[in-house]
């Protein structure tokens, strides 16, 4: 007997059922994500670290008075009371150059993460729910996309664009890493178009995009906010990646851009540990805390896999 | 009023659609006003296919079927609307035909978004208040409720309740009882029966003996796809004519006679020997 | 063989507080007995097979003792219960789709099974082979996979393997409810070929469908909400019903012949109780027709006729 077979024996009575008010019914649904997500550790430590370094990203620009790039001090300083991350082998302060570069990976994260996801839905949506001709079609090019070596054709693309920004490489990102969040989505939607309750829907005189919005994608938002955060992930790992080979902006600064300089730079044999430490640290500990919190949310939304 | 002639469904399995399984094989049917048909078959037989055409929610292969005599393959868009409001379905599992996360009323609400968009909020007030007293169900103990908190009784009256929203003049009940348990059972099956009288006309599909018994004018025994039997139902059931027929009938468990087995019933009772 | 249940306590744990299930049951199945134990969701059926084999993670063994051929059954230590299942406990579960592991061969399944109860399959080979052919199986399945078979098929392989071994007691819990009429029929009487053969000692059938029941048990158990109403021999239980829940229960039944212009059955008003928080005294009280002030305290399983158990004060 399961949670819901017990729950069944409650709801039975008439009685306390009309007793209950309907925000309370309602409410308790939530409730009790609400609940779980308080408890659950994982949850709480991952979105703590990814606040914080949110907040820092935030707020660290406005406090620092001084660009990534200046040059404000002697070369190649170990971190002090006034260079908190010391200083790079020209004499940059380390510490203004992270905060920098926490922003403009949490841009790319943003910006690359959300067109994955609307790619990925309206990919997967589109051949779940209509199959047959269409979702042959779509799987095609899900597996196209899913080939492509990402990598060459970056390097093709870099060889003809001189000037590369932030956002263009959000865009790249965001074009190649939808192809298993339309598969995951589109398996999903299969499962729920074939329940009576979209029959109904049908039988109530709804077409097929709203059916879509208003009873599948509300019935999977939980997966759907899962799937973002693992997206955010994943576009700050590929353009820590690819910053650090320097296929990344020409412009502003990143962590994995801070990373490449190091290595350019030397710093591994010199010794320099804090020019690269941060910026690897950074990183890991970003997208670390998003794919742990993401663990949490599975837990929260998931009875099944919840301890009692 | 709904009439299936020579109407056949076809599936393409297999790679690029290399086989052919035939699920409905030339199946003539005919329900008037008033009148219950049991559709009777068991898994496999292609009942549940030959309701999902009926409801457009599937395609017809071959064959045709028309409502009013005017075919319903070519319906669109508002056609197919008006259609729904003459024709609707429930279906078996009462949990699977409620979106979770919604309250069970929203079924409701769905309808009155695409045929009442302009009824004012108290008139559709009493509009649903006269379907739910049609199916006996207490406005206050199912309005505003998550379906998980009413029972599979209750959420299979609201969905009939739903359907008679629109005026329907013919319901295609799917198992409908099915997951129900024995008690609420017979209150449902009534209930039906209550609107036969009214001058519903029901396509009663199930696969269960008895219950299509209790309820039909008109049997129609289906097998593989294929109609074996059809009748009215007092004669299918009291001097069946094709083998499939009788032999379904003597594996129903009745509470009035025993199984046999060469000779000997399957149960021995104290005193019976074995 | 035998089974004693003595007020057996098992509840769930949920969020908001103690599904009491399962809220003392006393009974008792003598040798060789194929008990059906029939009642409506939520009555406790499940949860009294479950709880005599394996108690899931959510359950409770709150109170009461069972006890086996004289051996208490330590049904609240799952590693414990572990020497008896298989060998003296056994199930059919509900789903036989689901039994099987669908990447293994049946023949790897048996082999496994058995030598997880220290017995070799050269021992059991020949045994194996007469059975499978009981149920009309051909020996070529051991050598397929659980999803090249049909769902009727795959019901009569796994009660081959739940019986292999010779169990004391069996537990069919719903096996025929996802079946057509004609298999319901192949199965329910091959359960009891298997008590006839003393593959299994004795069964415990459980169903929602009491004239199924009435074709192969010796006696019928009836569960109400948690508790047991009444406990007879079939014949005396159908034939003239004391408790008024399963005299309105089988009234309720639409048997072949019986129609709805000739004579309109009536269901049973209402719901069963929550069982988060269950009333005190006969649970059936909100619901029985013949409830009076003495309903308020629980009426004991009490004897009113040899073997006939029932818990009603008017019935006593």
């Amino acid at each position: 007997m399961s949670v819901s077979d017990s729950e069944e024996l409650v709801a039975a009575t008439p009685a306390a059922a009309a007793a209950t008010p309907a925000t309370v019914a309602r409410a308790r649904g939530r409730r009790e994500a609400l609940y779980f997500a308080r408890r659950n550790r994982k949850l709480l430590v991952g979105l703590g670290v990814v606040l914080a370094f949110l907040a820092l990203a935030v707020v660290g620009p406005m406090v620092n008075s001084h660009g990534p790039n200046e040059y404000v001090g002697p070369p190649a300083q170990r971190p002090s009371a006034d260079w908190w991350f010391g200083t790079t082998m020209f004499g940059q302060d380390v510490f203004a150059q992270f905060v920098h570069g926490l922003r403009s990976t949490f841009l790319v994260g943003l910006l690359g993460g959300a067109l994955a996801a609307l790619i990925g839905m309206v990919v997967g949506f589109t051949a779940g729910y209509r199959g047959g001709v269409a979702d042959e079609g779509l799987n095609m090019l899900t597996n196209v996309v899913l080939v492509i070596p990402t990598l060459a054709v970056l390097l093709i693309i870099a060889t003809y664009l001189k000037v590369r920004g932030v956002v263009p490489e959000a865009i790249f990102i965001g074009l190649f890493s939808w192809p298993w969040v339309a598969r995951a989505i589109r398996a999903q939607t299969f499962s729920l178009a074939s329940r009576d309750f979209v029959d109904l829907a049908r039988l109530s005189g709804a077409g097929g995009a709203k059916i879509v919005f208003t009873e599948i994608a509300p019935n999977m938002s939980s997966y759907l906010f899962m799937t973002f955060i693992l997206l955010f992930g994943g576009s700050v790992l590929t353009a820590a990646t690819l910053d650090f080979i320097g296929l990344g902006p020409t412009d502003g600064m990143s962590l994995g851009l801070m990373m490449n300089n190091a290595v350019l730079w030397s710093a591994l044999p010199l010794g320099m540990w804090w020019w690269f430490v941060p910026p690897g640290l950074g990183i890991t500990m970003i997208v670390g805390a998003l794919y742990i919190m993401n663990v949490g949310l599975d837990e929260v939304f998931n009875p099944k896999l919840r301890e009692l | 009023m709904l009439r299936l002639e020579g109407v056949s469904k076809t599936y393409r399995v297999g790679t690029f659609g290399g086989r052919e399984l035939v699920a409905v094989s030339d199946v003539n049917l005919e329900v008037r006003p008033g009148q219950v048909i049991s559709l009777i078959g068991e898994s496999g037989s292609g009942k549940s296919t030959i309701g999902r055409m009926i409801l457009r929610l599937t395609g017809v292969s071959g064959g045709r079927i028309t409502f009013d005599g005017v075919d319903i393959a070519g319906f669109k868009g508002k056609q197919l609307r008006a259609y729904y409001r003459g024709v609707q379905g429930v279906f078996q599992d009462p949990f699977s035909s409620y979106n979770p996360i919604f309250k069970a009323d929203r079924a409701l609400e769905l309808v009155r978004e695409t045929y009442f968009p302009r009824l004012g909020g108290g008139r559709w007030r009493d509009k649903v208040e006269a379907s739910l007293a049609a199916v006996r169900l207490d406005p206050a103990q199912v309005l505003g409720k998550y379906p998980h908190q009413l029972s599979g009784g209750q959420l299979q009256r609201l969905l009939v309740a739903r359907a008679l929203l629109l005026d329907i003049r013919l319901l295609v009940a799917d198992e409908i009882i099915s997951m129900l348990d024995a008690s609420t059972r017979i209150d449902v099956l009534n209930l039906l029966g209550d609107l036969k009288t009214r001058g519903l006309g029901i396509l009663f599909i199930t696969h269960d003996l008895s219950l299509g018994n209790y309820l039909s004018d008109q049997a129609v025994i289906l097998r593989q796809g294929v109609v074996v039997e059809e009748g009215p139902t007092e004669r299918v059931f009291g001097r069946p004519r094709h083998p499939y027929t009788r032999a379904l009938l003597a594996s129903v468990p009745r509470l009035d006679r025993k199984w046999q087995r060469n000779g000997h019933p399957v149960r021995q009772s104290a005193g019976e020997g074995g | 063989m035998s089974l004693k249940v003595d007020n057996l306590k098992v509840w769930y744990r949920t969020l908001r507080g103690d599904v009491q299930a399962l809220d003392g049951v006393t009974f008792h199945v003598a040798d060789g007995e194929l008990v059906g134990l029939a009642g409506e969701s939520g009555c406790g059926k499940s949860t009294l097979g479950k709880s005599l084999i394996r108690l899931d993670g959510r359950m409770r063994h709150v109170d009461g003792t069972v006890e086996l051929d004289g051996k208490e059954l330590p049904i609240g230590d799952d590693a414990a219960m572990n020497r008896f299942r298989f060998k003296e406990v056994s199930i059919i579960p509900q789903y036989a789709m689901s039994a099987m592991n669908p990447t293994r061969r049946i023949g790897r399944l048996v082999v496994e099974l058995l030598e997880s109860r220290g017995v070799r399959l050269a021992g059991v080979r020949e045994e194996l082979l007469r059975r499978l052919e009981l149920v009309g199986l051909a020996p070529e399945v051991l050598d397929r996979y659980p999803i090249e078979l049909s769902g009727g098929m795959r019901q009569r392989m796994v009660m081959v393997l739940s019986t292999l071994l010779n169990p004391s007691l069996l537990i069919a819990d719903e096996v025929t409810s996802a079946l057509d009429v004609s298999t319901q029929k192949a199965v329910a009487e091959t359960l009891v070929d298997f008590r006839d053969r003393h593959y299994v000692k004795s069964t415990i059938f459980i169903t929602h469908d009491l004239s199924l029941v009435y074709q192969i048990a010796d006696s019928i158990i009836v569960m109400y909400a948690g508790r047991l109403a009444e406990k007879a021999p079939t014949d005396a239980l159908v034939a003239s019903p004391r408790h008024p829940y399963t005299r309105m229960l089988l009234a309720a039944l639409p048997e072949v012949g019986v129609r709805y212009d000739a004579r309109r059955l009536a269901g049973i008003p209402g719901n069963p109780p929550s069982l988060l928080n269950p009333p005190s005294g006969c649970r059936f009280r909100d619901r029985c027709p013949l409830a009076f002030e003495q309903c308020a305290t629980q009426p004991p399983f009490a004897e009113v006729a040899p073997d006939h158990y029932v818990a009603c004060w008017k019935a006593s």
